[in-house]
């Protein structure tokens, strides 16, 4: 929690770049033999991102849509290879390992997503759902499955003895455990969960969220949790890492980034966070919208968007600077703070 | 409180299905009055948005209106006419949907449709309406609406979508906007520039706002009064302040409860044991009973709507919390 972390991380990204190119397909070639000026479209979802997450941490990735939070967790599950940087688990780096050490070492890292309804097979029963991978990796023998599968069910909040049954004879929230379930079954330490309540009512949202923490202290995991809900983030992480449009922008122990958002960005996003609170207010957007990452703003690319706007913003994007204990801000405004630290 | 545009009273409306009577609306009775934001809060399945597709006469077979009345500016619309209906839909009443691309027929562009909507209710020139739709763009924030008009839906992002949404649903001035969840899909920074456009709209011309969500903060900031549905059935009515204040209902107890940012961090969240209730074929009594702290043995009949804190609130419950008289220990809390 908030004692010292451990020095070795659990997993970490260096410098880990994500882009999706689009290639040109036979119409543009030929426009551009003929002359035609036709790029290949790139989007740059993860631009040059270092994350670390520490044993027994959890860690809330927030931003909007489209600012790469998702690609990032699939960068750090390891469903998606790095366009370019490293990337480690418990200080070896990955991709260099044999493949059976490899297959192995991916056991570690599971992913929960968003919707419970897309991600569950609709053919499979929820025994083999579950079940299908300590069996084919084996964990358990094929006899052990009933068994074992019964386990999980039971871990989660789900009574076994619906596990003849198919998703869709299950609700959102049962979906979900079902979700949580699969991704527990291999023994995991790291988990990544991607949105993984925002389909839920308030009232079942309540319940997983619970069973998240219960699962954190029974099983001793670790978390990625990714959600654009800040109030979501703000129960449950430790830390915080906020994105726009590719970069992280800023980085903070979560009562600290809540108390004093130093990124105007982060400082916009709450400002808009709902509060419960039987207040009138009158909200004050901020204006525009997040650009398109196929083309992205040049130097820091809130910048259309900041109330502080600088000539440099324009030209150079800030790097991340320290803006106090555990707390990093990729803005210009922070870099003076920055240096009057380091003296 | 002001005029009321619309009034609701003891509407029903049930779907026939193969398997039984699916009572989506089961006795809902409110008001909206000029230039009020009233919230109706709830989780899937309790009939918010069905009670809205009922007001605008969108209730397809198997479902039936089965009772209940609803007046707008005092006339019965379940009394009149598919023509009669027509006629008010979209003109002095109309809706906004959680997914504008529904709203929106993506082979047209935007002043083309816009147009439509304008001249399928008044004898307007083109030029005329066009000019009516440019206003209306403008009114929302959407930059630079000449150029805007011309394009097609695929060409807007999410929120700009809303805001044609918006947009058109305000054409004819309506008396009315009833609006379901328009702000689900989008980002937060993106759903405070639209409740901002709303919010500013609802006060300048007077129209009454039907805000129809699962997001209680929406609401909180949102709302003059507030609905909290579970069920089928208004549980608890009452000023914005005064339902999310102090709830009486258990269930607005429990729904408040659960919300992640009325916790304290690393605590575990307060939850509201089991799941919703099937609709069908609903057991008479209270439908919360089976998840409610405070249930009794009479809690097996079917609570009748009370009218408690001096006219201010109505709850539907046996036994109501007491009021909380400390304000700020809620807010501590």
């Amino acid at each position: 929690m908030s004692s010292a972390p451990p020095s070795v991380p659990l997993i970490e990204l260096r410098r880990a770049s994500k882009r999706f190119v689009k290639s040109l397909d036979l119409a543009a070639k030929i426009g551009n033999r003929l002359g035609a000026d036709v790029r290949e479209e790139v989007v740059h979802a993860v631009d040059h991102v270092n994350i670390v997450v520490f044993p027994g941490e959890v860690v809330g990735l927030v931003g909007e849509s489209g600012c790469g939070k998702s690609t990032l967790g699939r960068l750090a599950a390891g469903l998606l290879t790095l366009t370019e940087g490293e990337r480690y688990w418990r200080g070896t780096l990955l991709g260099k390992l044999a493949s059976a050490q490899a297959r192995k070492q991916q056991l570690k890292l599971q992913m929960i997503f968003q919707d419970p309804y897309a991600s569950l097979n609709p053919r499979m029963r929820v025994i083999d759902i579950v079940g299908e991978a300590p069996v084919a990796h084996r964990l358990i023998s094929p006899r052990q499955l009933r068994e074992y599968v019964g386990v999980m069910l039971n871990r989660v909040g789900l009574d076994p003895t619906l596990m003849r049954r198919y998703p869709h004879q299950f609700s959102g929230g049962q979906r979900a455990r079902i979700g949580i379930a699969r991704a527990l079954a291999v023994k995991p330490e790291f988990l990544v969960c991607d949105e993984s309540v925002a389909a839920l009512d308030v009232s079942i949202q309540a319940q997983v969220l619970n069973l998240f923490m219960d699962l954190k202290g029974a099983l001793n995991l670790t978390y990625l949790f990714i959600s654009h809900d800040l109030g979501v983030v703000r129960f449950l992480s430790d830390r915080v890492v906020v994105m726009y449009l590719g970069r992280i922008v800023e980085t903070a122990p979560t009562s600290a980034l809540f108390d004093a958002p130093s990124h105007p960005y982060t400082q916009a996003l709450l400002a808009e966070v709902g509060r419960v609170e039987p207040k009138k207010r009158t909200y004050v957007p901020i204006k525009g919208e997040i650009p398109s990452p196929l083309d992205p703003p040049s130097g820091c690319h809130f910048h259309p968007r900041c109330p502080h706007v600088m000539p440099r913003c324009r030209e150079r994007a800030p790097p991340l600077f320290d803006v106090g204990p555990g707390r990093a801000s990729a803005c210009w405004l922070s870099e003076s703070a920055a240096d009057a630290g380091r003296l | 409180m002001p005029e009321p545009v619309l009034v609701v009273e003891g509407l029903r409306t049930h779907f026939f299905t193969k398997q039984g009577v699916v009572k989506a609306v089961d006795d809902v009775s409110f008001t909206v009055g000029r230039g009020e934001v009233v919230g109706l809060v709830g989780e899937s399945g309790s009939g918010k948005s069905m009670t809205g597709y009922s007001i605008m006469g969108l209730i397809d077979p198997p479902g039936r209106i089965v009772d209940g009345r609803i007046l707008l500016n005092g006339v019965d619309l379940r009394a009149l006419p598919e023509e009669g209906i027509r006629r008010i839909r979209g003109n002095r009443v109309a809706m906004i949907f959680q997914d504008p691309m529904m709203t929106l027929n993506p082979v047209l562009r935007i002043d083309t449709q816009m147009i439509e909507a304008i001249r399928a209710h008044e004898r307007t020139g083109v030029a005329a309406a066009r000019a009516r739709a440019r206003d209306a763009f403008a009114r929302v924030g959407i930059p630079s609406p000449d150029v805007r008009l011309a394009a097609y839906p695929h060409q807007f992002s999410g929120g700009m979508r809303q805001r044609v949404a918006i947009a058109i649903a305000l054409l004819n001035r309506p008396d009315l906007v009833i609006a379901d969840e328009p702000t689900t899909a989008l980002d937060v920074t993106i759903q405070g520039q639209i409740l901002y456009e709303m919010q500013k709209l609802a006060r300048e011309t007077g129209t009454a706002l039907m805000w129809i969500t699962h997001d209680l903060s929406v609401i909180a900031g949102l709302a003059d009064r507030v609905c909290v549905m579970y069920a089928g059935r208004i549980v608890e009515q009452g000023s914005a302040e005064a339902v999310l204040g102090s709830p009486r209902h258990p269930y607005t107890r429990g729904l408040l409860d659960s919300v992640p940012s009325n916790n304290r961090r690393g605590g575990r969240l307060a939850q509201i044991p089991g799941m919703t209730p099937s609709l069908l074929d609903l057991p008479p009594g209270c439908p919360f009973r089976e998840r409610c702290s405070n249930a009794m043995p009479d809690c097996a009949i079917s609570p009748e709507v009370t009218v408690t804190d001096d006219g201010a609130r109505t709850i539907r419950c046996h036994h109501p919390l007491a009021p909380i008289a400390d304000k700020a220990a809620v807010l501590a809390r």
